[in-house]
């Protein structure tokens, strides 16, 4: 049950590893608070209140956005099976 | 009706293709060619059954409706799946280390592998999932009816009851050939999954060219369509938040919770790192799907009649502009949505269903025992088949007794708030190990009864199941507990209402009665297992054997996984015991082995309730577990003793090589010796040879010379008999044939005799004596023991290699033991040669020339004759030798006669 000491200072690699990780994990919160935004904008009642396409050209961009930074994440986190992740807990 | 003719006809050619396509990729796994077949690309398609044809069709309706809401039902799987480091990872990790062959699987298998909790899941997985698949039967039928409604002034009638009844006996037919193929649910179906990324091509490629169809055909580029958009009645941002967010996290939960998605995300899935690529390529796919939805709603509201479905604009739209190509390629993409879907719920609720409901009765109905004659495997797959048929069959019922009436959007949002009751269990179950059995049930009870009350019921029409009264005051007329405002909350729709309801409540419950009872041990163990899937190896549960018979696990197993399989299992397990060639013991570790290797047939708790008759015992109790830890701690302490008892080998093994190199070097010495002795006694007898011959043939000699050659003669002779006296000696002290000659003496006269008779004193050696502590006085052998000092001496003189030799000798007395160490200043004995210089015939070096190697194995058997000992110490600088014997000889050598 005991275990390892965790070292305090790690390679270079596996501590960008780490953050990227951390970013991976950021991403879905950071697109779920992207795709509330809209909520917040202008109701249509009002003049020139935001209108569906605005919206629909917003959630798009934001999807692209979301689809590209994934797919670079997924790239940069290391493949290794001795899994890095979890550092927090530790 | 000739357009309908060809429809019927591409769509029949379309399913051959299908089977070819699965038959294909079937062929090609067994041949092991067909490594492509797992490649990320396959596994990110694969889950496009997501979009079923619900999103097909159903996406620009319910953008028709109610505008961009629509997106909500993909932006909920883009976030999970961006968000896969968190959840899906550790889904898919647990799934495979466990072989999890469904949700229900997995839940049942976290939770102590229990069987009414697998049970449960099932029967609230087949109520979320019929009315699915009626929807798609209905969007196939609806569709095929709005061909024939374009093409068809014959006015023949299309039956679209037995339309759905045809699609879905082809269905059927298709899921039992290419989705039960192997028992073992955990392995992959090649051909199917390939079926299913091939019709998730087909579907994206037909809704993007319909969406480009509609973009740059009809309305006229991107401009003047984003200007219909504003025009047409869908051009106002008015989703309410509440909505907004609700169906978000809706479709993020029935993402995750859905029976089909569970079955290619986690099931089928070939390796863990394909979510990589899936994390990013799945929601660029849900991306494409939905680019062109709001748009082919709009330029439908636009141009197609008032009244027309606007669930099938995608189909109409081509259709009305008389694109009869495109309204085809149309068709078969809203067909690919259906059928992939439904052929993969069948599998994912047929598995559930055989696994957990069939077997588990057969069992029980067979006497309760494994060990009936008959065919398991058989009867699983049997059990499976049928099971497609009946989930086939219910959909269909389904689909007659609702009708067409539901708009296709709401079937679907039910569905989804009816699966995303498994999310407290799975969640809680994946990342906190104080969730247990009876907290799962009764947060799924909670959650399936709110479901049931709030939006299930309700949603088969204000008569049919549930009276107004109930829906407008509540039951019992409590208005709190009106199934679309309950405890007041009005202003939501009934959706969100249900969906926030029924999941928080089912957390809740789920939590409260896991805080406050106690799980059973296996419940622990599981909860570890899965919640550090990350840390733990995977193995699982744990048994006790002994009890087990192998041979009654190896027939029982036989009929569950296939003779070879089995039987390669269980020689393989006997291999690593070290017992090839029998059956493996029934150890712990054996048994869980065999344990999941089963699981992967007919699921975790089947396999567990299996063994478990066999091993001769039902659930794992405080008391087994504390036999396993005992187990545990004797295997540790035999395996403590195991090596106590290899380092004594290695022990005996490291003494047995000095003997043996001892036995080695004493035979070269032996041979040595021969060659010396014949040397030694050859030399003197020469040289007394030829000077007696020269004395008999010399006539005039004179009398110097004769006395000279007399004398040479006499020397050699003498010579010869010492080196004869010695060889006799040593064979009399070896034979114990010695009579002691017991007398006083000081030690300091003996050490005086001795230096004198080893020619030490003559002043080429400086001897360092301490003559205040020499003042001892012995009763031995003087005579035996000045022997061996002055062997040691004149060893000293003729070995002693530095420029002022010394020897320093320092007798000792202690508990009436005296002690005298020799030591001289020279390089010493090599380590090679310091366990030989005892034995016989032993010379340190060939090249000094000395005696015959007879004095320090004499000086040690008469060491051992006075009761004593004489010892080389080789931690000193020069030669040191230790000579040990006690002040009074009499007791030993009385022993020693």
């Amino acid at each position: 049950m005991s275990r390892e000491p965790n070292p305090l200072f790690l390679a270079k690699r596996t501590y960008h590893g780490r953050r990227m990780a951390d970013a991976a994990r950021l991403l879905p919160i950071l697109g779920g608070g992207l795709f509330l935004l809209p909520l917040l904008w202008k109701t249509p009642s009002e003049q020139g209140g935001t209108g569906t396409v605005q919206v629909m050209l917003y959630v798009f961009i934001v999807w692209i956005f979301l689809i590209g930074a994934a797919a670079i994440l997924s790239r940069r986190i290391p493949r290794s099976e001795s899994d890095p992740s979890e550092p927090e807990q530790g | 009706m000739a357009t309908l003719n060809i429809l019927v006809l591409t769509s029949l050619f379309y399913v051959v293709l299908l089977f070819a396509v699965a038959f294909a990729a079937d062929t090609a796994a067994q041949r092991g060619r067909g490594r492509w077949l797992g490649s990320p690309l396959i596994y990110t398609l694969s889950l496009s059954i997501y979009c079923t044809a619900w999103t097909f069709y159903g996406a620009v309706g319910f953008a028709a409706r109610s505008g961009l809401e629509f997106i909500t039902i993909y932006l909920g799987p883009t976030l999970v799946m961006i968000g896969w480091w968190w959840t899906l990872r550790k889904m898919v990790r647990v799934g495979r280390s466990q072989r999890i062959t469904s949700i229900a699987d997995l839940i049942s298998s976290r939770f102590g592998k229990s069987n009414a909790l697998a049970v449960f899941v099932t029967i609230l997985a087949v109520i979320g999932t019929t009315p699915y698949i009626a929807l798609q039967l209905q969007s196939v039928t609806l569709s095929y009816a709005a061909f024939a409604d374009f093409g068809a002034n014959t006015g023949e009638e299309i039956n679209q009851n037995l339309t759905a009844f045809w699609v879905a006996a082809g269905l059927a037919v298709f899921t039992i050939i290419f989705g039960t193929r192997n028992l073992d649910a955990n392995e992959r179906h090649h051909g199917l999954v390939m079926a299913i990324a091939l019709e998730a091509v087909v579907k994206l490629f037909a809704l993007l060219a319909v969406g480009v169809f509609v973009v740059w055909g009809l309305a006229g580029g991107l401009d003047n369509t984003l200007d219909r958009i504003e025009a047409s009645a869908i051009a106002r941002w008015d989703v309410p938040g509440s909505r907004w967010v609700g169906l978000t996290l809706l479709s993020a939960a029935a993402f995750m919770c859905l029976p089909r998605m569970f079955q290619v995300m986690v099931v089928e899935n070939d390796d863990e790192r394909h979510l990589r690529m899936a994390s990013w390529a799945f929601p660029a796919y849900l991306m494409l799907m939905s680019l062109f939805v709001v748009p082919i709603a709009a330029v439908g509201l636009d141009i197609m009649p008032q009244g027309s479905n606007p669930d099938l604009f995608v189909l109409t739209l081509p259709l009305s502009e008389g694109r009869d190509g495109l309204a085809i390629l149309s068709f078969l993409g809203g067909f690919s949505s259906a059928t992939s879907m439904v052929i993969v719920a069948a599998i994912a609720l047929s598995t559930m269903v055989s696994n957990h409901i069939v077997m588990p009765v057969w069992l029980w109905t067979t006497g309760g025992s494994a060990m009936m004659s008959g065919d398991v495997r058989h009867v699983a797959m049997l059990a499976r088949r049928l099971s497609i048929a009946v989930i086939l069959f219910l959909g269909y019922l389904y689909f007659r007794l609702s009708g067409s009436g539901a708009a296709l959007a709401a079937i679907g949002l039910i569905s989804f708030v009816g699966v995303a009751q498994f999310l407290p269990a799975l969640l809680g179950g994946l990342f906190w190990r104080g969730a247990n059995r009876k907290g799962a049930l009764a947060g799924l009870a909670t959650g399936f009864a709110i479901w049931a009350y709030c939006l299930f019921l309700p949603s088969f029409g204000p008569f049919m199941l549930m009276p107004q009264e109930v829906l407008d005051q509540g039951l019992l007329g409590i208005s709190w507990l009106r199934p679309q405002a309950l405890f007041g909350t009005e202003g939501l729709s009934p959706v969100v209402h249900a969906f926030m309801w029924s999941v928080s409540l089912n957390t809740l419950v789920f939590f409260i009665v896991s805080v406050f009872s106690f799980p059973q041990p296996v419940e622990r163990l599981q909860g570890a297992q899965f919640v550090n899937v990350f840390e733990h190896s995977t193995t699982s549960g744990g048994w006790r054997g002994g009890q087990a018979q192998s041979e009654d696990l190896l027939i029982m197993s036989q009929r569950i996984m296939g003779a070879g399989e089995a039987q390669a299992l269980f020689s393989n397990a006997a291999r690593a015991q070290g017992i090839d060639g029998h059956l493996p013991e029934p150890t712990p570790d054996f048994l869980g082995e065999l344990e999941r290797a089963m699981a992967g047939s007919v699921g975790a708790a089947t396999a567990h309730a299996m063994i478990s008759q066999i091993v001769g015992r039902a659930t794992i109790s405080v008391e087994d577990l504390m036999a396993v830890a005992d187990e545990t701690a004797q295997i540790m302490e035999y395996s403590s003793e195991l090596e106590a008892k290899t380092e004594e080998q290695e022990r005996t093994a490291r003494q047995l090589r000095q003997v043996n190199e001892k036995l080695t070097q004493i035979s070269v010495q032996k041979d040595a010796f021969l060659s010396q002795i014949s040397h030694e006694l050859r030399t003197p007898m020469t040289s007394i040879r030829a000077f007696s011959e020269i004395l008999r043939d010399t006539e005039d000699m004179s009398e110097n010379e004769q006395s000279r050659y007399a004398s040479i003669i006499h020397n050699e002779a003498i010579r010869l008999t010492r080196l004869l006296d010695d060889l006799l000696d040593l064979s009399v002290l070896e034979n114990a044939q010695i009579v002691l000659n017991l007398q006083t003496a000081t030690l300091s006269h003996l050490l005086d005799r001795s230096e004198v008779a080893s020619g030490m004193s003559d002043g080429s050696f400086k001897v360092r004596r301490s003559p205040d502590v020499e003042d001892i006085e012995l009763y031995t052998d003087t005579d035996r023991l000045a022997q061996v000092f002055i062997n040691i001496m004149s060893n000293a003189r003729k070995y002693c290699d530095a420029e002022t030799p010394e020897l320093s000798i320092t007798p000792r007395v202690e508990d009436g033991i005296v002690t005298i160490d020799f030591a001289d200043n020279g390089a010493g004995i090599p380590a090679d040669k310091q366990g030989t210089i005892f034995e016989k015939f032993a010379r340190v070096s060939e090249t000094k020339a000395g005696g015959a190697g007879l004095g320090l194995a004499i000086s040690r058997e008469i060491m051992a004759r006075l009761g004593g000992s004489i010892q080389y110490m080789p931690a000193q600088t020069g030669a040191a030798f230790r000579v040990s014997l006690p002040l009074s000889a009499e007791n030993t050598a009385q022993a020693a006669q």
